[in-house]
């Protein structure tokens, strides 16, 4: 998996995340014209529909705030040097617990319910985003086995227990959800008449004080060293398996995070059904280049996209396409690092060459 | 091969390289790293299209689409690093890719011609052993073999010697010699004055993708080449005084440690470094080395017997642990040991240095503080880059290496272990290299260096070691060895045998 991590993710790239995207939208263009839509109006409709207007800007920001604290869960575990695919499973662990919590009905204030509604679902991420660390840093265990098994581990297991344990759970079977997040554990509305919810705030303050820890602590300079060259990093008497644990903790956190905004913030509940975030978090993280401000950006582009793919359909265009998009962005950002990395592969390749002589 | 000029994204190759050898001549093609010898080969080899230039062989102009067309054509290459498989016998390895076209392989006739060749230039291959056990010296033959098998008449060698002893790399220039009696030409890419000398009858000396200057080479001297070679006059000797050893910092008694897979276990039975001192500890590359640098940096731990660093235990500790104990190293790869490629200089100063005060207080990095030291650094050790900013891989080696040294002098420490320090450097950076372990040691602390280049441990140290089969087989103050009785050593002789001999 070593080929997927971009060279250094440093916010220098930006220009590369931007050709990217501006391939993707020619692409996504080209497909509309060949099915015989008129794609300058597609395109017009998808940016009505994701900046103008205060319904359209808070439906961005909405479907921006879980892809912007996921994203930023990818890339702390991408700084570490893992591919971290369990973004999904981590972050609806933690969108259940955090329902779990709030659905319970504690009888606590706001000020006091919503911060631990939050916190149990960044611990139930964290504990999804440990046992891969764990596993990786004990036994060798990749990561990308690991988090897949564990993305289905938790789709199954949250489908059991609101199916099956309402007898200790606040949980509905009849919704396959959990109950409903009382009103005192829910995040408060920022703007009047639109479901725009407190997540938003979260996901800015989590990135700043990603970006912190990744750039001013020592702590962050270890995950970025030991990402970046494990034997450097062992002769720097940085260790490496308890660094790379910690980093996917925060990596659950933060996707954990992500799913608790969803549950107390927007749904009111935690639907057993996945929105799949997690694995848009993944085009999240590398088109912001693992770089803590650039996933706010990439968060926001992804997040207008989904916001605004439904007005599509006004020019008579498919809001699926939007997929085709994001699909394009994540080929278009590979595509360009082949491209960067060809004198390398064509230098190894000549060695090769010379070899079978 | 005549104003060869290649051009890559953002640098020239070369850059008008003329090469001009003879039939029936060893020419040995000189130049530092990053010259631009390997692209030139390349392109002789057809794995290049050259810009500009004419490539000819046997005055006839030839475009080599790939590397067959070159073997063809007669040429033939043997690779640093060797292209075989472990588990096929020799005459296998050497039909490989050109089994001819019937459906059974005629393995005997081809073992026959196998045997004939080897007879013919005493190479002294079984053509039925399996490569795995044969010497690195004996694999290399099996690489020459194959050349001539394939029926070269211009064999080109890439750096032979990197991995040979120093008696492996006498027998390889006897067979030079033969092969060139018989009329085979031999293009010899090194980057060593002293091979240049032992074997070639003349030179072509390249720097920075152009050709600087032709010589005969017994006409010529070490001193030229050399000044050719790096454009300006270096000393290619140091200069020090004697040492006066004091205090032992370092000390190892009956060292054992856990093996890398497939090794067998380091057994060390005496080892100590004593401050004023630069102890070489020289081998060929593969005899415990690796296991020893790995135990005395606190990478891999030791499973008897003790070791000491300024009289601490550091038997069970980290790496962190030794630095605190007064240890510093010089990784022997820089790319991969020594620095972060892709963070800048300051936070490669920072690696290694985080433990506490100046850099980081509270767990905080002091960026501004460490980029300040790092600048200071940067001057005292004439590391050229822009700024503190630049990441390390925009460096060449030189400078890699000085901002490694400058890193790890800075936390003043007791010892110095440095490992192949100069491997892959240039001349210049070699020179300052080699001062600064000079001026380290007169300083009153313990260098230890480690290097597979026998001549560079001859001339720095003050006490030798040999590394032989994960043991040190042998001891001695320099200046009362002989590099041939070192080398037999090396050659995993035992100390007695080596008297004799």
């Amino acid at each position: 998996m070593k080929r997927l991590k971009l060279s250094s993710g440093s916010i220098v790239n930006i220009g590369g995340s931007i050709i990217a995207v501006a391939i993707a939208l020619l692409l996504g263009a080209l497909v509309m014209r060949l099915s015989g839509a008129d794609p300058w109006a597609a395109y017009k409709a998808l940016w009505n529909g994701a900046f103008v207007g205060r319904r359209s800007i808070s439906e961005t920001l909405i479907y921006s705030a879980p892809l912007i604290l996921a994203g930023l869960g990818f890339a702390i575990s991408s700084r570490a040097g893992l591919f971290n695919i369990g973004i999904e499973g981590q972050l609806i662990t933690g969108g259940f617990v955090a329902a779990l919590v709030g659905a319970w009905d504690l009888g606590l204030p706001s000020v006091i319910y919503v911060p631990l509604a939050l916190l149990a679902g960044a611990l139930g991420g964290a504990v999804w985003g440990f046992f891969p660390g764990f596993l990786k840093a004990r036994y060798g265990a990749h990561e990308v086995i690991t988090t897949i098994m564990l993305n289905y581990l938790a789709i199954r297991l949250i489908t059991y227990l609101v199916l099956r344990r309402d007898d200790i759970l606040p949980v509905d079977p009849t919704y396959v959800a959990t109950k409903k997040v009382v009103d005192a554990a829910r995040l408060p509305i920022l703007l009047d008449r639109t479901r725009l919810h407190a997540g938003i705030l979260i996901a800015l303050g989590a990135a700043i004080v990603l970006w912190w820890v990744l750039f001013k602590t020592r702590f962050g300079f270890n995950v970025r060293a030991v990402g970046l060259s494990q034997g450097a990093s062992a002769y720097g008497g940085i260790k490496w398996g308890s660094t790379v644990v910690i980093a996917m903790v925060i990596a659950g956190a933060l996707a954990g995070l992500a799913g608790a905004g969803e549950s107390l913030g927007l749904h009111g509940r935690h639907w057993s059904t996945a929105p799949g975030y997690g694995f848009t978090a993944i085009a999240v993280g590398l088109v912001g280049r693992n770089h803590p401000i650039g996933v706010i950006f990439s968060g926001l582009l992804f997040g207008a996209l989904n916001a605004g793919g439904p007005a599509m359909q006004s020019a008579h265009v498919s809001k699926e396409i939007v997929q085709l998009i994001q699909g394009f962005i994540i080929l278009a950002i590979a595509a360009l690092e082949v491209v960067n990395r060809l004198p390398s592969i064509r230098s190894r390749m000549a060695r090769r060459a010379s070899a079978g002589a | 091969m005549e104003g060869i000029v290649k051009r890559f994204p953002g640098v020239v190759a070369n850059d008008g390289i003329t090469l001009l050898v003879e039939p029936g001549e060893i020419h040995a093609l000189l130049g530092e790293n990053g010259a631009g010898k390997s692209t030139l080969m390349n392109i002789l080899f057809g794995l290049y299209t050259p810009d500009e230039g004419v490539v000819a062989v046997n005055d006839q102009p030839v475009s080599f689409s790939g590397p067959r067309d070159a073997v063809l054509a007669g040429l033939g290459m043997v690779h640093q690093h060797f292209m075989l498989i472990p588990r096929f016998t020799v005459t296998e390895n050497i039909i490989l890719g050109n089994e001819g076209s019937g459906l059974v392989l005629d393995r005997t006739a081809a073992a026959r011609r196998v045997r004939e060749i080897s007879e013919s230039y005493g190479l002294l291959i079984d053509p039925e052993a399996k490569v795995e056990d044969l010497t690195v010296g004996l694999q290399q033959r099996v690489e020459i073999l194959k050349a001539l098998y394939h029926g070269s008449r211009i064999l080109i060698l890439d750096e032979p010697t990197a991995l040979l002893t120093p008696q492996e790399i006498e027998d390889l220039y006897g067979i030079l010699n033969r092969l060139k009696a018989d009329g085979t030409t031999i293009i010899f890419i090194t980057h060593k004055l002293k091979e240049v000398a032992a074997v070639s009858d003349k030179v072509t000396v390249i720097r920075r993708g152009k050709t600087v200057g032709e010589r005969i080479t017994s006409e010529t001297t070490g001193q030229e080449l050399a000044d050719l070679m790096v454009g300006r006059g270096v000393s290619l000797t140091v200069a020090r005084t004697p040492a006066t050893p004091g205090r032992t910092i370092l000390s190892a008694k009956n060292l054992t440690a856990q093996p890398i897979h497939g090794h067998k276990p380091l057994s060390i039975a005496d080892l100590e470094l004593r401050a004023g001192e630069i102890l070489g500890v020289c081998g060929v590359e593969g005899n415990g080395q690796a296991e020893l640098v790995e135990v005395l940096s606190g990478l891999r731990p030791i499973t008897g017997g003790t070791l000491a660093v300024n009289e601490i235990d550091c038997g069970q500790r980290d790496p962190n642990g030794f630095r605190e104990a007064g240890l510093s190293y010089i990784p022997e790869d820089r790319h991969h040991r020594g620095l972060v490629l892709d963070f800048p200089l300051w936070e490669n100063v920072l690696l290694g240095n985080a433990q506490g005060e100046p850099f980081v207080r509270r767990g905080l990095v002091r960026g501004r503080k460490t980029q300040d030291v790092t600048r200071q650094l940067m001057a005292d050790f004439d590391v050229r880059a822009p700024s503190p900013e630049t990441p390390a891989r925009a460096l060449s080696g030189g400078n890699q290496q000085k901002l490694i040294i400058a890193r790890e002098l800075f936390r003043n420490p007791d010892v110095l272990l440095a490992i192949q320090p100069t491997r892959g450097l240039d001349v210049g950076a070699i020179e300052f290299v080699h001062k600064e372990l000079v001026r380290v040691r007169d300083e009153g602390k313990a260098v230890m260096l480690l290097s597979y280049d026998l001549d560079e441990v001859m001339d720095l140290s003050d006490r030798i070691v040999v590394m032989s089969e994960y043991q040190i087989t042998g001891e001695f103050v320099a200046g009362e060895v002989t590099r041939n009785h070192l080398g037999l050593l090396m050659g995993g002789r035992h100390s007695d045998e080596a008297t004799q001999a």
